[in-house]
């Protein structure tokens, strides 16, 4: 089955803040690497996880995907067919098929718009659907998404974030699309409407088959919600595969202290002992070599002046790191590694 | 004897669309050293409560606060401002969200935590500057002696975070009130501040109140736990009690709709419904608008919190017969 | 899936009529409008309110202090101060609301097309700006009308020239933030034309600070009216205007204070009013933002 958007190399950067000295001495401001060579495959149907901390590149990773923002290098192909140099209608008949859900609910839909009036433009403006059926269009899609009908002629400014993302997912739906990309969609949101809203998202999901990338810091949410999950850290992937495989035996240290991190829901929960010391670079003070090199509990005298090796594929799972780079590569942890993801025994007792 | 006691605490707004109860007859108290941990989502109140109790509401709306806040056996309520200046920061300190606009961009970081100490203790510039010093070492700031001439433009996130801790504890206070202090923050620097805010604990015997919508932060930190809804407290107890036997659907509900203890493929629990609007609030028990369990008694009023378990209460009516969570 | 809390839903924030809209809005809008709102009607109504033709003269009932038949008294040709005053506030009223009607279209539009194109647009619509700001506001307006000659028509030209920098300022800084918001983008990714973002999306949200500016900026128009007319370069007599009328009571302070101090009165009123609002609308976005 080919990939539905198969991405290559995938290169954005953007012109940082140049300094006085630069200026001084006639140099450019230096290039920011938001997205440094990274490689993908989605296939149709999948929801697959994006995550990673601040700086490392996700959501702009995930507007180059949609082209909404300009790409230096490398090749995207959706569906077959090269995104890169699309324009005109071209490059609206991928828009009516690829759309973006936003973090920020209340900060995506225009104030001043009701409901009704930001679907039905959308359906204006594609010409969709006749003036006289707009309405009920309108209605039918704010009906799938959970949304009462009395809501229709609210202004976007008075509803909760929960309704608005619910209006943001019925816009990204209303030309048809079946690729989305959901940008940290529930992170905003308060904790008993996230859950509603990823349900819906599933719901979704299965009704259309639906294609999601869907991108977070959040793991737990990725673990639920994902089959496959990609890890990225200042502008590259580091890990890639399984979610099951790759949340019960990490392989990245990246991957590990991520896992670590994650506070757990237990009696006796305690702070995980990570081994992880001090924060995210910024992505235009990149280190040399492996990029995580400085923090790397396990760092060795290769990664501070090589970059990761290209990555073998091993039952669906792709590691950028050093300590794999041996024919001999280990698949899970070795004795004495820090202790993977448990799954708490409740879970597992309820299936 | 506890910290701090608050005792029937209420807070009312003054709004062109009336009288709004942002904080309804909340109590709560505190022992010296315990990490209490007050858990609610927008609209609970559990920020107004604490700045309600610390008089540091936001000046201008007209509010009206009843209730106490009895701190070392003072009401803190029935302060004057001079009193209140003793008591803050230098025995009660406070940490935020948003380190960046907590902190004064035009001041050093040094001279931030060194502010409380020439205040309150009374040091000489240069003795305030080589405490800062040591504070930004205790907390973690690498390279402290430079770090302490730095603006904070010029740290990160998670630094900014451990500045703010360092100038709220620079005074040895007693009660350190923490909100939200890590929602803003990278997963991994979460756990490296939370884990700062314990060792503090664990050394100088500091009790925090951790103000978060994060059940999960809570579950892993604190000894005891206040869920607090639309104004109210729903439950309260120890936090191993809280999380094994929760005894209010709401608490039941933020649980169960917490991803990381979900199965996948398997619809994910969550509550049904919206938060209500302030002004707009449901009778009698305020979650019954959204409560699978709901009865006609729970339309009426009064809800009072009843004693579900050793130090457990909770202010649902039939705690008893809707039993364990799943 | 049930829909989720319609009541509790619609009860929060519904759609509020507009007499409650109005209701809700800060007091002192309340109060500048009324202000204003009686002027204007003073304004329409002028030919039916005011007791007297304005430019009658009656030389025999000349410099009467207020009485009966003359509430406000008369001037030194005998006209009546009331009538006049009535009269002048069609002037006055025009000035605030053209005076400020060409820049604020000027300056939208300059600051628009600088705050969503950027980059050399930008510069050269900025350094006009510069240039047009270095010049000393009163002198400059003064200049031009002096040389296109006395009257209403010069004084908008004037305005209009110099007095759209402001404006631009503000929608241009508006444009620069909104230019990133994610409604924006999302109208981008929704194959939106750039044209129907600006003007569908960005524009109506990015005039509010401007709107407000205006109010205030109304109440320096019609005190610049009121001065260029003092200065014999607005309106002429014998036409009644209030600084034209503030000038020509000036010689007579001392004996017939009430020639002066009326219109000038009038002038502070109108002024106060349109400030009012102003404020009052901007606390009222205030809150909103």
């Amino acid at each position: 089955m080919t990939a539905l958007l198969e991405v290559r190399d995938l290169k954005v950067r953007y012109r940082g803040r140049g300094g006085l000295g630069d200026w001084l001495r006639r140099r450019p401001p230096p290039w920011v690497h938001a997205v440094n060579g990274v490689d993908l495959d989605i296939e149709p149907g999948e929801i697959v996880g994006l995550v990673g901390e601040s700086g490392c590149g996700k959501s702009s990773l995930g507007r180059a995907l949609l082209r909404l923002t300009p790409t230096s290098g490398g090749s995207l192909r959706f569906g077959g067919q090269d995104l890169m140099g699309l324009e005109g209608e071209a490059l609206m008949r991928f828009r009516r098929r690829a759309q973006m859900v936003f973090q920020d609910p209340l900060a995506s839909l225009n104030p001043r718009r009701t409901v009704s009036e930001t679907l039905s433009e959308v359906l204006r403006v594609h010409r969709l659907c006749p003036e006289p059926q707009i309405r009920v269009r309108v209605l039918e899609l704010m009906d799938r998404v959970g949304l009462a009908a009395s809501l229709a002629d609210r202004s976007s400014r008075s509803l909760s974030g929960g309704q608005c993302q619910r209006v943001g997912i019925a816009r990204a739906l209303a030309m048809g699309a079946d690729f989305i990309v959901a940008d940290e969609p529930v992170s905003a949101l308060d904790v008993s409407i996230q859950a509603q809203i990823l349900n819906l998202l599933v719901r979704l999901q299965r009704e259309r088959n639906l294609t999601i990338l869907f991108i977070s810091h959040d793991l737990g949410v990725i673990r639920y919600l994902c089959r496959r999950v990609v890890v990225m850290y200042l502008g590259c992937v580091v890990e890639e595969g399984p979610v099951e495989a790759v949340f019960a035996r990490p392989q990245h240290p990246y991957t590990q202290s991520l896992i670590d991190a994650i506070p757990r829901m237990a009696p006796d929960a305690r702070l995980g002992a990570s081994a992880l010391t001090g924060e995210p670079p910024s992505p235009q003070a990149r280190p040399a070599g492996c990029a995580f090199h400085p923090r790397c509990p396990r760092v060795m005298p290769q990664c501070r002046t090589g970059e990761p090796p290209p990555p073998r594929t091993t039952d669906g799972r792709r590691v950028w790191c050093h300590l794999y780079a041996e024919p001999v590569a280990p698949e899970g942890p070795r004795a004495g590694d820090p202790p993977a993801y448990q799954q708490s025994t409740i879970e597992m007792a309820s299936d | 004897m506890a910290l701090l006691e608050v005792r029937n605490l209420s807070v009312e707004f003054a709004t062109p669309a009336g009288r709004l109860k942002a904080v309804d007859d909340v109590s709560f108290a505190i022992g010296e050293g315990e990490v209490m941990g007050l858990v609610g989502e927008s609209g609970s109140g559990k920020t107004v409560a604490c700045r309600a109790m610390l008089h540091l509401l936001p000046p201008g709306r007209k509010r009206s606060v009843a209730g106490e806040a009895v701190f070392e056996g003072r009401n803190l309520m029935a302060m004057n401002d001079a009193e209140l200046r003793e008591v803050h920061g230098r025995k009660i300190g406070m940490i935020f969200q948003n380190p960046s606009s907590h902190l004064d961009p035009l001041m050093t970081v040094g001279g931030q935590v060194a502010e409380p100490l020439i205040y309150h203790e009374g040091l000489t510039r240069k003795d305030a500057r080589s405490r800062a010093v040591e504070l930004l070492r205790q907390v973690g700031i690498p390279d402290p002696a430079r770090a302490v001439d730095a603006y904070p433009h010029q740290l990160s996130g998670g630094m900014r975070q451990r500045v703010m801790i360092a100038s709220a504890v620079a005074c040895r206070p007693k009660l350190l009130v923490a909100d939200e202090p890590t929602t803003a923050l990278d997963v991994t620097v979460q756990t490296q501040i939370l884990r700062l805010l314990l060792e503090l604990r664990d050394k100088t015997g500091l009790a925090i109140v951790l103000i978060t919508h994060d059940l999960a932060v809570i579950a892993s930190t604190c000894d005891s736990v206040a869920v607090m809804y639309a104004g109210r407290i729903m439950e309260r107890a120890p936090k191993p009690e809280l999380v094994a036997r929760p005894r209010h659907p709401y608490t039941m509900g933020l649980i169960r709709s917490q991803p990381s203890r979900a199965v996948p493929g398997r619809e994910l629990p969550s509550i049904e419904g919206q938060l209500p609007a302030p002004g707009d609030l449901p009778t009698g028990c305020r979650f019954h608008p959204r409560c699978a369990f709901a009865a006609e008694r729970c339309r009426r009023p009064p809800v009072d919190l009843e004693a579900a378990g050793p130090e457990h209460v909770t202010a649902c009516l039939r705690w008893r017969e809707i039993g364990q969570a799943a | 899936m049930s829909a989720p809390g319609i009541s509790v839903g619609d009860a929060a924030g519904a759609t509020v009529g507009l007499r409650r809209r109005i209701l809700g809005l800060p007091r002192l809008v309340h109060v500048g409008g009324a202000v204003v709102l009686i002027w204007l009607l003073l304004a329409l109504f002028a030919p039916w309110v005011a007791p007297y033709d304005p430019i009658a003269q009656a030389l025999d009932a000349a410099m009467q202090p207020p009485s009966a038949a003359h509430l406000l008294g008369t001037d030194n040709f005998g006209r009546d101060l009331l009538s006049r005053i009535i009269w002048g506030s069609r002037l006055d009223l025009q000035m605030g609301v053209f005076g400020v009607l060409f820049p604020f279209l000027i300056g939208t539009s300059v600051g628009a097309l600088s705050g969503y194109r950027g980059g050399v647009v930008d510069m050269l619509l900025m350094r006009l700006l510069d240039i047009t700001i270095s010049f000393p506001f009163f002198v400059l307006i003064i200049a031009i009308v002096a040389t296109l000659g006395a009257g209403l028509l010069s004084f908008y030209i004037a305005l209009a020239l110099v007095g759209w920098v402001s404006y631009a300022r503000l929608v241009r800084a508006q444009f620069l933030v909104i230019k990133h918001a994610d409604y924006v983008l999302a109208a981008r990714s929704l194959g939106f034309s750039p044209a129907r973002i600006v003007f569908s999306h960005i524009l109506p949200n990015a005039i509010t600070p401007a709107v407000v500016f205006s109010m205030s900026d109304a109440v320096i128009d019609i005190l610049l009216g009121a001065s260029l007319s003092y200065l014999g370069l607005g309106i002429q007599p014998p036409t009644a205007e209030w600084g034209l009328m503030i000038a020509e009571g000036q010689t007579f302070i001392a004996s017939a204070w009430w020639i002066a101090f009326f219109p000038g009165l009038a002038i502070v009123s109108l002024a106060i009013g349109f400030s009012m609002l102003a404020d009052g609308f901007a606390e009222h976005f205030g809150l909103r933002e």
